[in-house]
């Protein structure tokens, strides 16, 4: 069975005064709205998050929401798969579709950070890692400094190139009005900005964000009821590596991401060639590279060569993050995977504003942890299938 | 847990696979593993290392961290079995699996892998550095992990 994505919202990613019930629903309200379907005909309400709990001391979200948006008796359930929990939740909402079990699914991811400082919030985000590595004050920021220096160093990569994928999503933040930093910046910037894990800066880390998105998905008979345009899923997957990093045998290769990409590949029968436009997990500068090479999309130890030569840049032949990605959009952990798949429906659907690209086949690769589990979502306009 | 200091431990499974920490079930093949190997005495070398300035409550600020790799050689020094040790630690077969030229799978070529803090930034990759024991990695009151759940001790790297 087709499943389709008839609505997708999210609401303006950033610091705000809203805390996570309302951030939801906010959202959720919203795509129910865009997509002119009745709470009342939501079967399945996923709600994707990684920590309400811990930053917030709100647990049981998933039902606050449904209570909020008039959804019961309609079925709620919550899913967290850390960072990639919004790829998680595209994921279980294409299962509850294809299986039939439900007719009409909203899926809304968010999560509620800036109330803590940098350090806490990094410490709860930390709280994913082994034992062995959280006695070390293991962050997931220095996984990045690690992969990044040995990748500078086997690949003989300029420290420029990783600002370049700074530079270029802060570049495609400032057309999108949902972005957290609407603001140019430069290579000589993002060089000088300070040390946070050797040999990485500032301006290589996403920051931390409040945020929610929200899609709506059903079967293409439905689809049709509702909606003169809408995105098929072509194609989703997921895939995890080992919990502990240093296990890998290589640091600057991600394993899940390949595997991912390659099941998501299959299902779609598309391959990274016929892929348009790609949102990828850019929490980190060195990430936008590992996936760019576990994806096929550039070979490896070449994806800062891919970027300098400006590929990914939105007027280049396959480009990376028209939404400003994770750097300059924001990074509120449960929405970031629903939020890549938004814009990938709004550059489909050619709602992209001063952003849109000529795309026809679109892919979203959500990273939870720094690379622990990845899902893949492949998407294309409706119809199609 | 246990009383004791923490060991720098790794396993290894019937196949000649060494993970470290150990894991219940090999992460390569599934097996039980069978065998420890101590680490603590033994010298690495430096995969990367990074220099982290923005740290979460309770570490050392600013944190060098290494990633470090152990040579097992033909195969490590068992010095105990498993709780679950019904496997065959003396089966001398094992040896030529895990004795690497040319083994596919890098986990069988008798290295194993270790994370942790470094005793200086003066480091670089493929530096050598050996085990050096610390009572208390970071303050376990302060972060947000459940002080009883884990070890709070372990080994820093200094460079040889």
């Amino acid at each position: 069975m087709t499943v389709c994505i008839i609505g997708a919202s999210m609401t303006d990613f950033g610091r705000r005064d809203a805390w996570i019930r309302e951030l939801l629903a906010e959202a959720g309200s919203d795509c129910l709205d865009r997509a002119g379907v009745s709470p009342k005909a939501v079967d399945h309400l996923l709600v994707s998050n990684m920590a309400s709990g811990e930053f917030e001391g709100q647990t049981g979200i998933m039902n606050a929401l449904a209570h909020d948006l008039g959804v019961p008796p309609a079925y709620a359930q919550r899913i967290d798969q850390t960072s990639a929990s919004g790829g998680a939740g595209v994921y279980a909402a294409w299962q509850s579709i294809a299986s039939g079990a439900s007719e009409m699914t909203l899926l809304v991811g968010g999560e509620k950070m800036t109330h803590r400082n940098t350090s806490a919030a990094t410490d709860v985000i930390a709280s994913i890692t082994h034992p062995v590595e959280y006695k070390h004050g293991l962050t997931l920021p220095s996984f990045a400094g690690l992969a990044a220096r040995l990748y500078l160093d086997t690949y003989d990569a300029p420290r420029e190139s990783l600002a370049r994928v700074a530079v270029k999503n802060h570049a495609n933040g400032i057309d999108n009005p949902h972005a957290q930093f609407r603001k140019e910046i430069t290579v000589e910037e993002a060089m000088e900005s300070p040390v946070v894990a050797d040999p990485l800066r500032l301006y290589d880390f996403c920051p931390i964000t409040d945020g929610s998105a929200a899609l709506l998905f059903c079967s293409e008979d439905v689809a049709r009821e509702y909606a003169d345009e809408y995105v098929d899923i072509a194609g989703v997957a997921g895939a995890t590596d080992t919990h502990v990093v240093h296990e890998r045998t290589d640091p600057t290769t991600m394993a899940a991401v390949a595997e991912g990409g390659a099941r998501a590949y299959e299902r779609s029968g598309y391959g990274p060639e016929d892929v348009d436009v790609a949102e990828l997990h850019d929490m980190f500068t060195i990430l936008e590279f590992l996936q760019l090479e576990g994806l096929g999309f550039a070979e490896t130890g070449r994806a800062w060569e891919t970027t300098e030569n400006g590929r990914t840049e939105r007027d280049g032949a396959l480009p990376v993050n028209t939404s400003g990605g994770l750097k300059s959009k924001g990074h509120p952990l449960g929405a970031s995977g629903v939020a890549q798949v938004y814009e990938l429906v709004e550059q489909l659907l050619g709602k992209a504003g001063a952003r849109q690209v000529d795309a026809e086949v679109g892919l979203a690769c959500n990273v939870g942890g720094f690379g622990n589990c990845v899902t893949m979502t492949i998407v294309e306009p409706g119809g199609r299938r | 847990m246990t009383n004791g200091p923490a060991r720098l431990k790794a396993a290894r499974c019937p196949d000649g696979h060494y993970h470290h920490p150990p894991h219940p079930r090999c992460p390569d093949c599934g097996a039980k593993p069978t065998e420890r190997i101590d680490l603590s005495d033994r010298e690495a070398v430096i995969v990367t290392w990074t220099t982290v300035t923005a740290t979460p409550p309770g570490v050392r600020k600013p944190n060098h961290l290494a990633i470090v790799e152990f040579d097992l050689g033909d195969r490590g020094d068992a010095d105990g079995t498993d709780d679950e040790g019904d496997g065959d630690p003396g089966n001398g077969d094992d040896a030529d699996g895990a004795n690497g030229g040319g083994a596919e799978d890098d986990s069988e070529n008798g290295t194993v892998r270790a994370i942790g803090g470094l005793t200086t930034d003066d480091a670089a990759i493929g530096d050598r550095v050996r085990p050096v024991y610390v009572e208390r990695l970071r303050e376990p009151e302060a972060g947000i992990r459940e002080p009883d759940s884990q070890e709070w001790d372990g080994y820093r790297f200094e460079p040889i």
